[in-house]
């Protein structure tokens, strides 16, 4: 008798993919929900920075509210690469969103001249913080409720300045990972110059999130989605990926976890509040 | 039996703009002359309170009263059952219980039955027992369509919770449900939608029971209900079934032959009645154990 055809199960690695329609349809019922019948208010406003996420971000808040309802705003500090500029005017123009630029040079200067020895990452969280502001108070300008665009690959790798990129009262991507942010932009016709660039916070010149980081998207993605599942750094390798990034990965992600909370309060009482005294965020 | 499942989107916390919602809906469906409504657990106030619960749960002879009031106003010549998930209040002791009500009748409203949630999802997104005590028996009661049974949510992921119902003989599962919609891999919905659907359609398949889901919907505080309001032959074959997100309803007939048919065909549940005793008195079964272990 001859052999028998064996069939070998492959290690398995939980998908990343997403439906993109499905979840464009999604993120814009959250958007309508949480915005209009939540809040009762109609408009957005987002810091668009020529980079993925926030292009994203106004793709789907310009299909779930109109563009009419959507502010753009572009907040470039003098050393921001022209070129996010440029595609941040690309967005605005496919969209047909409103877009306003307001330079933050001269009030992040007029800080830091009071701080001459700060470094690269003061003066970048510096800018984040600026950027921050200026849009909370367009927000008041405009009623319109700011949108966040941070996504979970920076969310979980702590890659992003507190109460700054973080502080939105919304956010409908921060539960997808980089590589979805990707493979929902494209489906959503965000145009191919903004896809395909390498991300970069633009705090410095030639910056890259991935030089900054360590690691590609596409690998640390894989590694953090195992890492929530629970997989110990040994079945991760396990599944084929590097030691050192897996070890990277996970002391970027266990180095953060005070980035993803509010406040720490001393509790002192048996009603302090999100300890004892507990109600939900719409409630 | 004409049976209406609501997809319900609930403001947060208002009772009564919820109540008014549902006398709405007791408007729209009172002209079609249905015989049973169900909303979806939590309907009245959202499902995600916290703490909040102490602060909005009812009894059930109010909740009863007031669904009354709002069926009697809209049609005060017809009797019809309705079933809606809600926070109760039993003297202090607070649980997540769905309520079999008859509406419109003579002598006012008539609670048939109150299922209080056994199985208290509290892992991940979900907190109930935080809050919440959870319910300790599962019941059927009598309907115009023959014995029921409420499985609220999880309780309904739990094979043993329809397969208690099926054998105390059940003949309809209503299951007010909600679910926290995710996983966007789907081919077409959501994956807890598609595996709703798959625990629901064994559930009415194994036992030959008609099984009705009704799903809150809407966003409360980024967790969108899932919605997937749907309806299951006792073959198991899905009948209807709603679009995730938006309130709507689903009506359906439900007719008692279908579950003798079904029985006949396949009739596991007569089987699974006469092997019963040998695997429930089996001493190696968690439960036989904890009571030994006990004596």
């Amino acid at each position: 008798m001859s052999a028998l055809p064996v069939v070998d199960a492959p290690v398995d690695e939980p998908s990343l993919r997403i439906n993109p329609a499905l979840t464009a349809s999604w993120l814009e019922a959250f958007l309508c929900d949480e915005l209009v019948e939540r809040r009762g208010i109609g408009r957005a406003i987002i810091g668009l920075s020529g980079g993925i996420d926030s292009a994203l971000v106004a793709y789907l808040c310009a299909r779930a509210l109109g563009p009419e309802n959507v502010y753009a705003i572009r907040l470039p500090y003098k050393s921001s690469s022209p070129s996010s500029l440029s595609d941040a005017q690309r967005i605005i123009d496919a969209l047909g969103i409103h877009g306003e630029t307001i330079e933050i040079t001269d009030a992040v200067d007029g800080y830091l001249k009071h701080a001459p020895e700060a470094d690269a990452r003061r003066k970048g969280n510096v800018m984040a913080r600026m950027r921050m502001l200026v849009l909370f108070d367009q927000s008041a300008r405009r009623n319109a409720l700011p949108v966040g665009t941070g996504n979970k690959t920076e969310r979980l790798m702590g890659y992003f300045t507190w109460h700054a990129d973080d502080t939105p009262p919304v956010n409908p991507i921060g539960d997808l990972f980089k590589t979805q942010v990707w493979a929902l932009a494209r489906y959503l016709g965000v145009p191919a110059e903004v896809v395909d660039k390498p991300p970069s916070a633009d705090l410095e010149a030639d910056q890259t999130d991935e030089s900054d980081l360590g690691i590609t998207y596409a690998n640390a993605d894989r590694i953090l989605n195992l890492i929530l599942l629970g997989y110990r750094d040994d079945a991760i390798v396990a599944r084929g990926h590097d030691p050192d990034e897996v070890r990277l990965v996970r002391r970027r992600v266990d180095g953060t976890h005070w980035k993803r909370h509010l406040p720490t309060t001393a509790l002192v009482s048996s009603t302090a509040i999100n300890e004892f005294y507990l109600r939900p965020v719409d409630y | 039996m004409n049976a209406a499942l609501v997809q319900f989107k609930p403001r947060k916390g208002d009772v009564d703009a919820n109540l008014a919602a549902m006398r709405a809906v007791f408007e729209q469906l009172a002209a079609g002359e249905p015989d049973l409504i169900v909303f979806p657990e939590a309907a009245l106030t959202g499902y995600f309170l916290e703490g909040g619960v102490y602060e909005l749960a009812l009894t059930a002879p109010e909740i009863a009263r007031r669904l009354d009031a709002a069926w009697r106003a809209v049609a005060p010549d017809r009797a019809c059952d309705v079933v809606t998930g809600f926070y109760e209040n039993a003297a202090g002791t607070f649980h997540n219980s769905a309520i079999y009500v008859r509406c419109g009748e003579p002598g006012g409203a008539r609670i048939v039955h109150v299922h209080r949630k056994m199985f208290l999802p509290t892992y991940g997104v979900f907190d109930e027992e935080r809050f919440l005590t959870r319910g300790r028996r599962l019941s059927v009661f009598e309907t115009a369509f023959g014995k029921a049974a409420i499985l609220i949510c999880e309780d309904a992921w739990h094979a043993l919770m329809s397969t208690v119902a099926a054998l105390k003989g059940a003949r309809l599962l209503i299951v007010p449900s909600a679910s926290p919609g995710r996983g966007l891999c789907g081919v077409d919905e959501l994956e807890s939608n598609t595996r709703w659907k798959a625990i629901l359609s064994a559930a009415a398949a194994e036992h030959g029971v008609y099984v009705v889901y009704a799903g809150l919907t809407g966003f409360e505080g980024g967790k969108g209900m899932s919605g997937g309001t749907s309806a299951f032959s006792p073959r198991g074959d899905l009948l209807a079934s709603a679009p995730p997100l938006d309130p709507c309803i689903v009506r359906l007939r439900l007719d008692p032959e279908e579950v003798d048919l079904a029985r006949a065909t396949i009739p596991l549940l007569g089987d699974l009645g006469a092997v019963l005793p040998d695997l429930w008195l089996d001493p190696e079964i968690p439960v036989m154990r904890r009571l030994e272990d006990n004596e």
